[in-house]
């Protein structure tokens, strides 16, 4: 090197360096990074770096008319999107002032409980990759495969569904349809103890778990923290029973709390919630041969629909917590404001941040799935 | 009960070691395949779909193009285009609104979901989907349309009508018209695909007008339909409604009601107002060019309101009392009151267009004369001598022709009818004769006995089907399948009218040659027959015989060239003299004219 183009590099201490964690990393979800800096093995502080998957839905969704939405919001939240569709719809027949059917608020349930099972097996997947358990990965990620196999019966399409309309969902559901999901909810059920062994009660992960990632239940309502991370900080708020939609009230299901508020904590809920999430599947199985009529109210022409003019804000209780939509028409032919409350925005940036500092730099990916980030969601 | 701790056995895990026994699963390399409704790439069939492009309306991602397949029909006055859509897979979501939404049901999605390439076929991604799939080996339907995943209202929105027992009693319209509510859910049904335009003869923007319709903006909606056919209020009345057979909404549903979105317009801004909205279109210049245009029905006037739009003066002669034409002088109240046309009329003059009634070209002022005085003449005559089916007995003084009593109700209010009467023909003016004269019927006799016999049976009936249904309603009895043979005569007094059962009506080359069951015969009674076969111009007097030798003709029509010019370089033909009995027609002859007019002038 000749003298002139030498500059001297400042360095840091020794002991101190900065780590890029992300974008593209195995122990990211998604496409996001954390910029960690670390002492030894401990992190001293980390900055969360979104806007990878920063595609500007709100402001599309402004270009489209109100039904095209509906095409694009599941891709607000990749692997549980089913949430996004229902609850864009409820806003609009909010606003609207649209009728849903009975038989259609059953559907949207079963839609609903098992895209909660898909999302938990897939987080629950990824988390024990994380902690270097990857037979519980595949057998997360290949058993929310059989269930996106109902999803591909069901609606016409294995991830994105696009099966619900302001009004209603779109289609019946196929022949025999119920019986299949009854069977696959035996199944899913029957592999619960093999999750247990390799997993949510093999003493390496417990130990690995226990006391990462410590939330206080205070920190959480003051972050807006919802969802399973707030109830494994022992407050048993969800949506579907402290402002029930749909036919959630009819429903006979628990609220399962832990009180820990680690990553341990936050896995068991999930856990828990799959066995709710089953039960809840069953009832719908049951009661839906019996509830007949339409399965949508009728909405004028897509192409000359002027909703009128309002707002609205709509809740679920999707697999990562309140998941929202504030939408606003001008009484025109598309919305003049959407905005998605996407649950992980509260927990996946200075949450994470706060959790990850003064852990351990093998605990950050592992902080980030007990989480259940979802990136996607963040950016939108 | 599983215990969640760290205290449990190191062993546990191993339990998963059982897997080992287990056989391991292969997939095939062959896809799976799908399941029933699955969303895979497009299936289109091209001889349902009609180009209506409402797919590329609906995507949400850009991902269809319409594109233009030359050997493929482009039959606009049946609402198809040889368009069809093609998807670029790189957009595309398979999101099947598409699907949901096509008028014609031609779009489904299929079970296929595999394609891979080499960057050199890169564009096999952009495909125009057909019947058999994407690799032309056909895997099966996947998400397709059901009876309740349509996106589309078919069904129109009723309307309105006074009942027959009310309505056989006077000349009363007898459709109530939208009120704002059904005319806007009538006007939502409408994907704006532009069929309706592309069949109008006069190319009226009704995609533009419904759509202000829709949104509440009446002013707008005259606006448009100002912009093509001062006869807004005729023809959103009495037009024949190609708009409506082109629909595409048609294909699978009723079409919209086009014609009644367009009275509705009309009826719902007040005339003030549309005189003020048609003076915006008034010229900033005058040309110093006069016209005369003969005739002052839709043709003539609409020819005259374009060139004073031009900048051009115009004067209109008209024969009768009134102008307005057959609108007035055929087309009873009932279906237009008169007050209507004489708002279109206002509108016409208010642009500056002379009307001068009650001169007869002719006799008092000859077309040679208009050719000396004018810069351009048009003939718009329209079609006044009502044909005869010259059957033994149709000289009799009893035997009308049904485009005189027409305007003899017209003119005088009423008419004198014998308590039995046949009308021979089955068009719209066998049905106007026949409606009018049970109104005549009811008021003098206090019931209806007139017989309507045409050659056509049930199905092939020429005039409009609500027409049939509303006549048969108001009391006349319609015999299809009957061919006139004589009018029946005894000692001078008119008995009755004989016919025959049709066996046929064209000969196998499709020449009109009918064929008749004589042992089929029957009588029907008749104090007076009306003949409604057709319609012929009265140009030969009008005329003059040196200009009659020096024009050409076709079959006793004038010969005129695609822009309605005859062979006389100062003379223009326009409307039903030289195109048979239509109002839309005559009003886009109107425009032709014009323009063909307005052309030849500009470099005279």
């Amino acid at each position: 090197m000749r003298a002139e183009n030498y500059q001297a590099i400042n360095h840091p201490p020794s002991h101190a360096f900065e780590l890029n964690f992300g974008p593209n990393h195995p122990g990211i979800e998604g496409n996001y990074a954390l910029q960690v800096k670390v002492e030894g093995d401990t992190v001293v502080q980390a900055h969360a770096d979104g806007g990878y998957l920063h595609r500007g839905f709100e402001k599309l969704m402004e270009q489209r008319l109100w039904i095209q939405n509906i095409a694009l919001v599941p891709r607000i939240c990749v692997p549980d999107p089913s949430p996004m569709e229902v609850c864009y719809s409820m806003a609009v027949e909010q606003i609207a002032d649209i009728e849903v059917p009975e038989r259609a608020q059953w559907v949207r349930v079963l839609q609903l409980e098992l895209s909660r099972i898909a999302a938990h097996l897939f987080t629950f997947g990824g988390h024990a990759a994380t902690t270097g358990m990857y037979s519980p990965m595949f057998w997360g990620v290949a058993d929310r495969d059989l269930i996106l196999d109902l999803f591909e019966e069901f609606t016409g399409g294995r991830v994105y569904s696009i099966y619900n309309l302001p009004g209603g969902v779109r289609r019946e559901l196929p022949e025999g349809f119920l019986q299949r999901v009854s069977k696959m909810m035996d199944y899913i059920e029957s592999r619960l103890q093999d999750y247990d062994d390799l997993f949510f009660a093999n003493r390496v992960f417990v130990r690995r778990a226990k006391g990462v990632g410590v939330l206080q239940q205070a920190e959480a309502l003051e972050m807006g923290v919802t969802g399973p991370n707030l109830r494994a900080t022992g407050l048993p708020f969800d949506v579907r029973r402290d402002d029930p939609y749909l036919v959630y009230e009819q429903l006979d299901f628990e609220v399962p709390v832990e009180e820990a508020g680690d990553a341990w904590a936050r896995t068991l809920v999930r856990r828990a919630e799959l066995v709710e999430s089953l039960k809840i599947v069953r009832q719908v199985v049951k009661a839906l041969p019996d509830i007949g009529g339409a399965l949508r109210s009728e909405i004028p022409n897509p192409l000359a629909w002027n909703v009128p003019a309002g707002e609205s804000y709509a809740r679920v209780e999707s697999s990562k917590g309140e998941l929202g939509y504030y939408v606003v028409s001008d009484g025109g032919e598309k919305p003049w404001r959407v905005h998605v409350r996407g649950p992980s925005s509260m927990h996946a940036v200075q949450v994470l941040e706060s959790l990850v500092t003064g852990g351990r730099i093998e605990d950050v990916a592992q902080t980030m799935f007990s989480l259940d980030a979802c990136p996607p969601e963040v950016d939108r | 009960m599983v215990k969640y701790d760290d205290e449990g056995s190191l062993l546990r895990p191993l339990r998963a070691l059982s897997f080992l026994t287990k056989p391991a699963i292969t997939e095939p390399l062959v896809p799976r395949p799908a399941a029933e409704g699955y969303r895979g790439f497009h299936l289109n069939e091209h001889q349902r779909c009609v180009g209506c492009s409402s797919c590329q309306k609906i995507c949400d991602n850009a991902a269809i193009t319409m594109i233009e397949v030359s050997e493929l029909a482009n039959d606009k006055l049946n609402g198809i285009r040889n368009l069809r859509p093609a998807i670029d897979y790189g957009r595309c979501c398979w999101c099947a609104l598409c699907v949901d939404i096509c008028p014609t049901g031609s779009l489904s999605l299929s079970k296929e979901y595999v394609h891979t390439c080499t960057q050199e076929d890169i564009d096999s991604y952009f495909m125009m989907p057909g019947e058999v799939g994407m690799h032309g080996t056909f895997v099966g339907k996947g998400w397709q349309k059901s009876e309740t995943s349509d996106l589309l209202d078919l069904q129109r929105k009723p309307m309105g009508e006074r009942p027959a027992a009310q309505r056989i009693d006077s000349f009363d319209e007898i459709v109530n018209g939208f009120s704002a509510q059904q005319a806007e859910a009538e006007a939502s049904r409408c994907v704006q695909c532009g069929m309706c335009h592309d069949a109008c003869p006069t190319g009226m923007d009704a995609p533009e007008y419904i759509r202000s319709i829709f949104e509440g903006e009446l002013e707008q909606a005259v606006r448009w339909i100002y912009q093509t056919n001062p006869f807004s209020h005729v023809c959103g009345r009495v037009c024949t409604h190609r708009c409506e057979d082109a629909c595409s909404i048609g294909v699978r549903g009723t079409p919209l009601a086009i014609r009644w979105l367009k009275r509705y317009a009309m009826d719902h801004v007040s005339h003030q107002r549309v005189l003020q909205i048609t003076q915006e279109q008034k010229p900033s210049h005058l040309s110093a060019r006069k016209i005369a245009v003969v005739g002052a029905g839709p043709a003539g006037l609409t020819a005259a309101w374009d060139l004073s739009r031009m900048g051009h003066q115009v004067v209109v002669f008209e024969a009768r009392k009134n102008p307005g034409g057959m609108p007035r002088y055929g087309i009873p109240e009932y279906r237009l009151p008169y007050e209507m046309l004489d708002r279109d009329i206002e509108v016409i003059t208010a642009m500056g267009v002379e009307i001068r009634c009650g001169v007869e070209i002719g006799s008092e002022i000859t077309v040679d004369q208009l050719h000396q005085e004018y810069d351009a003449v048009v003939l718009a005559i329209g079609l006044h001598l009502g044909r005869s089916t010259r059957i033994p007995g149709s000289d009799h003084e009893h035997v009308k022709k049904a485009v005189d009593l027409l305007r003899q109700v017209t003119d005088e209010g009423s008419i004198e009818v014998p308590q039995e009467v046949v009308v021979i023909g089955g068009g719209n003016v066998a049905m106007d004769i026949a409606r009018t004269v049970a109104r005549m019927q009811k008021q003098q006799w206090g019931e209806v006995r007139t017989v309507v016999t045409a050659l056509e049976d049930q199905e092939n009936f020429l005039a409009d089907p609500e027409e049939v249904r509303e006549a048969a309603e108001e009391g006349v009895l319609i015999c299809p399948s009957r061919g006139p043979q004589a009018c029946v005569i005894e000692n001078g007094q008119l008995q009755s009218l004989k016919t025959w059962g049709v066996c046929s009506i064209f000969d196998e080359s499709g020449r009109f040659a009918p064929h008749f069951d004589e042992n089929d015969e029957q009588c029907h009674a008749a104090g007076m027959v009306i003949e409604a076969i057709g319609q012929m111009a009265d140009s030969e007097i009008l005329l003059g015989d040196e200009i009659t030798e020096r024009l050409e003709w076709n079959r006793g029509r004038l010969q005129i060239d695609e822009n309605c010019r005859t062979s006389e370089s100062w003379l223009w033909a326009a409307g039903d003299c030289v195109n048979g009995p239509d109002v839309v027609h005559a009003v886009a002859d109107g425009h032709r004219v014009a323009s063909s007019i307005d052309e030849v002038l500009k470099h005279a």
